[in-house]
């Protein structure tokens, strides 16, 4: 019963209404020896108390992410999810049960998390982050973001850098983002404008490579290409008046058997249904044990940055991002990502970032493979150069005008050394390449 | 359409809950994970513990049971989610065990309120559990009994740390334990055998490479870059003398070839094919040696001497020894990546790798049926655990588990054949030894510290503010002391300025658990648990690699490190 006679102790410098944070306040009474005397203030609650925090996604990441801000004391938590809870979440997504299934994410995590936690206040928002505006992101002290796509994470990246005033400390709001996939993650720590941000990072989360359309519609050689064929060719040929919807399960069967059709036609073994499921939607395998590692890596970094109570990842000029590694044993590497010049985002704006590009491939071939490069990952590219409009996508006139470039070669449109300013309307933001010629 | 097959059922309920885990480990491992019970022996502010059960909750282990005698207390509410005001005053386990068994309504959870030190004096009393977790703080005399017991036994033994901002566990296996089913990076597994073709592979690379340069342009484009490998080595060793290209001028040259004889004339201006078989030349032409971590397995004296009682894994791993033995390759695994080919000639390819990984299958079972009868083994092994087998021969694992360290009040600490690699890690820079050894000072500190005159719970080093200075102190003199010690273990003479910094180090992390006073923090806490559970996980279903043998975790810098002790 050690702790029961413990907490009746009173703790150095707190009310009796702090009896439950005993453990904590250890932590925030005492410096330690690597804490800096010249920013950490022995028993300063409130630099948790009072700061206003926003957490991005209520999933796997996010549940985690709430219930470890709460308990590290925490009081004015914010959370944006658009999506609603389904079945197959409940292998990790802790504060959901069966009986939610159907119910929207963020609302039911905020309840859940208020109700076991006294005394935290979580104010949820149930839609997209695009819905909100500068003025809605610049009441918080840090964001912490547990998301699964990279366009949302580039999304608030460009926003957070770009309501940077340089004369208002206040406008810089701390981006702490994690990652899984499988045993594996990442967390890092980004100081819009001063360190190296989400897009200075892109490389580093290339996409898978999609396989070319002519391999699938003539010379499949894996299940998986049959699946792509069944959901990207069959169906738009068969079932073009009804929209596919991946969760529907009539329409994963047609597709699954339209694939295993074909993979026997071409004698291919290993169409399954559970493989036709992660094809087309893009499953990534997920389990709380990763979850639970990435997201408290980040809820660690933003504690000691709320309340210095020691060294945080991504103070600029030291390590600011974590990459973590369970299949083969444990293995960790944490280092300082260096910010990139040329990021079309956070750069000066004095460079342009270098872009190679097939000299003799149509202006088509190079708007495809804008959403493939990694350093580029743009899907809905408007092209534009010093002189002219190559092509623009966001409104359908400018389209029609532009249209008729998509054949021409790119030698024909620009020259080396030209740049082009790409803009896409997933972004708040324009990025600059500089055209260099592919040898 | 009339023919098409008839409509499928579909993903189970629980395949459905369960997706997107059973892609990683899948059916048997699922299997696995619902027969294990784990026991955790929890203690002190008692997060870590629970953090690690409800990751192994969610994904649907067996049973789990906890073992706790702590009363829930004002201060349990600021740190353990699984508590809530209305459950001040009652058992920790009991509420623990309820809310963790909210998580997951297949999960059968049960709890043990009686204190420890009279609960595992009761015979048998650790029967029932598959796996067992013991967070500290914890009586040495305790820890020792759960050690003998994993021993004797054969059951996993964790032993956790959380306190403050670091975290330690170390894990007690059995003295083998191997896994087959390793999930290798993708990038690694390719094993071509393009130096070690054999007659089918060379007679399809022949037939598909025949009048190569009068192909018609889609043809050339299309022919598998394996084929395209094999036929310029072929005209390689006509001009070599016999020999194939090892040395890496000889490779580049090799590849200098491949791209030249690429034809450019076409509208994409090269061939992907060719590109292909370019960009593998350095990686796959070389000859296909097992590792030295697979080859030990086979001079193992496991492997060597098979019995009646051998695991089946030593009877398969002595077949598969037999066959490098006989001839000096591993059997063929059959896979082969994607390649830039048509449906037809890929298939064909592929059944090339499939018929010849088959007849090596049928060699290595001969063997194991040999050895069975030898053996008078009763029950047959399944083909499928020799199929498996021979699909991961090159990248199995053993790990050779072994009792974890035990900080007894009376003695001192010993390293045997670990103390010389120990004592030279200790010195690395950025090294994380220091903090496992600011562990250990702190276990000897409450091994050797009681809470009052009555003994019972052990005092925690920085629990009160009054003592902070000296049972910093007193920490930081007994961390020295355990590093000495190793220094002498291992006849080391570390340079005196580099000793001296480790020294301030270990001080300082001495210093930093102090502060702590025995506190979890509980992003710590979570994030170990995070790590704990990936480890048991990894343990009861026999897939990936485990932690070999103790981890750290600073959560200072957000490193964590590997040592084996």
């Amino acid at each position: 019963m050690a702790d029961a006679a413990a907490s009746s102790q009173p703790t150095a410098g707190s009310d009796t209404n702090r009896a439950r944070w005993k453990y904590l306040d250890r932590i925030l009474n005492r410096p330690g020896p690597f804490t800096d005397p010249d920013e950490f203030r022995p028993g300063n609650y409130a630099s948790v108390d009072r700061a206003k925090i926003l957490v991005i996604g209520a999933g796997g990441l996010g549940c985690e992410i709430l219930k470890n801000l709460a308990l590290s004391g925490f009081k004015d938590i914010h959370v944006i999810d658009m999506d609603t809870i389904d079945v197959s979440n409940l292998n990790r997504q802790f504060l959901f049960r069966a009986a939610d299934v159907g119910s929207y994410k963020a609302e039911t995590a905020a309840r859940f998390v208020e109700k076991r936690v006294k005394g935290v206040k979580i104010t949820p928002y149930c839609g997209k982050i695009q819905d909100k505006d500068e003025s809605y992101y610049m009441q918080f002290a840090m964001i912490v973001c547990g998301l699964d796509s990279i366009e949302a994470r580039r999304w608030i990246n460009a926003t957070l850098v770009g309501m940077i005033d340089e004369n208002d400390p206040d406008t810089l709001k701390p981006l702490i983002d994690g990652g899984t996939e499988g045993f594996k993650g990442q967390a890092r720590v980004i100081f819009p404008t001063m360190t190296s941000c989400i897009e200075c990072q892109l490389d580093m989360h290339a996409p898978r490579a999609a396989v070319p359309l002519c391999t699938l519609a003539t010379i499949p050689r894996q299940p998986q290409h049959c699946i792509e064929w069944a959901h990207i060719i069959a169906w738009e040929e068969e079932r073009k008046d009804i929209t596919l919807d991946t969760d529907d399960p009539e329409h994963i069967t047609w597709l699954y058997q339209k694939a295993l059709q074909r993979a026997q036609e071409f004698n291919i073994p290993g169409v399954t249904y559970s493989m036709t499921q992660g094809v087309v939607k893009n499953i990534i395998p997920a389990i709380a044990s990763t979850n639970a590692i990435v997201a408290a890596s980040c809820c660690n970094e933003a504690f000691k940055l709320a309340t210095n109570a020691n060294p945080f990842l991504g103070f600029p000029g030291t390590d600011n991002y974590m990459m973590y590694t369970g299949d083969e044993s444990v293995y960790t590497y944490t280092f300082e990502h260096q910010k990139k010049d040329d990021c079309p985002v956070c750069g000066s704006g004095a460079v342009a970032r270098p872009l190679e590009v097939n000299p003799s491939a149509t202006l088509q071939e190079f708007v495809e493979s804008l959403a493939e490069r990694p350093e580029a990952q743009l899907k809905k590219p408007s092209i534009r150069t010093g002189t002219s409009s190559l092509y623009i996508q966001s409104l359908a006139d400018l389209e029609q005008q532009t249209r008729h470039n998509l054949v021409r070669k790119m030698d024909d449109l620009v020259e080396e050394g030209e740049e082009m300013v790409i803009t896409d309307k997933a972004f708040p933001t324009q990025f600059r390449y500089k055209v260099i010629w592919k040898k | 359409m009339a023919d098409l097959p008839p409509p499928v059922q579909g993903p189970t309920a629980k395949e459905k809950k369960y997706d997107r885990q059973l892609r990683l480990w899948g059916a048997t491992g699922q299997i696995a994970l619902e027969n294990s019970h784990i026991l955790l022996i929890n203690s002190g502010p008692g997060v870590v513990g629970l953090e690690t059960l409800k990751n192994l909750v969610l994904p649907g282990i067996g049973n789990f049971t906890i073992q706790d005698s702590a009363v829930v207390s004002e201060d349990d509410l600021g740190v353990n989610f699984f508590l809530e005001e209305e459950h001040l005053g009652g058992f920790r386990a009991e509420h623990t065990c309820n809310l963790l068994k909210e998580l997951n309504p297949d999960v059968q959870g049960n709890f043990i309120t009686e204190p420890v030190e009279t609960w595992l004096t009761q015979p048998e009393v650790l029967k029932p559990y598959t796996f067992i977790l013991a967070a500290a703080p914890i009586r040495p005399e305790l820890l020792a009994r759960l050690s003998a017991h994993a021993d004797a036994v054969l059951v996993p033994l964790f032993y956790i740390h959380s306190v403050g901002f670091y975290s330690h566990f170390s894990v007690h296996l059995p003295p083998a334990f191997p896994v087959v089913d390793t999930h290798p990076s993708p990038e690694t597994t390719d094993d071509l055998r393009l130096l070690k073709p054999w007659p089918e592979l060379l007679e399809y690379a022949a037939a598909k490479t025949a009048n190569l340069d009068a192909m018609a342009a889609d043809d050339h484009g299309h022919v598998p870059y394996i084929a395209l490998l094999l036929h310029y080595l072929e005209e390689w060793k006509k001009e070599h003398g016999g020999q194939v290209p090892t040395t890496y001028k000889d490779k580049t040259a090799f590849r200098t070839i491949l791209s030249k004889a690429a034809r450019t004339d076409n509208p994409e201006g090269g061939e992907e094919n060719f590109e292909e078989a370019v960009a593998v030349v350095l990686k796959s032409l070389n000859p296909p040696e097992p590792s030295s971590a697979v080859k030990d397995i086979f001079k193992a004296p496991e492997c060597i001497l098979v019995t009646q009682q051998s695991a089946s894994f030593w009877v398969i791993a002595h077949a598969i020894g037999l066959f490098y033995t006989k001839y000096g390759v591993l059997p063929v695994p059959g896979a082969v990546p994607d390649m830039k080919a048509r449906s037809a000639d890929y298939i064909e390819l592929q059944n090339v790798y499939k018929t010849k990984a088959r007849k090596d299958l049928a060699e290595v079972l001969d063997s194991v049926r040999f050895l069975e009868r030898n053996t008078n083994r009763s029950a047959p092994i399944d083909e499928k655990d020799v199929e498996a087998f021979c699909k991961n021969a090159a990248h199995i694992k053993l790990v050779r588990g072994r009792p974890l360290h035990v900080v007894q009040a009376d003695s001192s600490l010993t390293w045997g054949d670990r103390a010389k690699s120990m004592a030279q890690t200790l010195t690395f820079p950025d090294s994380l030894v220091p903090i496992y050894i600011a562990f250990l000072a702190w276990d000897k500190f409450i091994a050797t510290h009681n809470a009052n005159a009555l003994g019972g719970a052990p005092k925690i080093p920085g629990e009160s503010d009054a003592d902070m200075d000296t049972d910093t102190e007193k920490v930081t003199s007994i961390a020295f002391k355990i590093a000495d010690d190793l220094i002498k273990e291992a006849s080391a003479s570390p340079d005196e300025d580099e000793y001296a910094a480790v020294k301030t180090q270990i001080g300082e992390f001495g210093q930093e658990l102090v502060r702590a006073g025995g506190a979890e923090l509980h992003n710590i806490s979570a994030l170990s648990g995070g790590i704990v559970s990936q480890e048991v996980i990894k343990v009861i279903t026999e897939q990936y690699v485990p932690v070999d043998n103790t981890c750290i975790f600073d959560g200072v810098r957000s490193k964590t490190a590997v040592i084996r002790v």
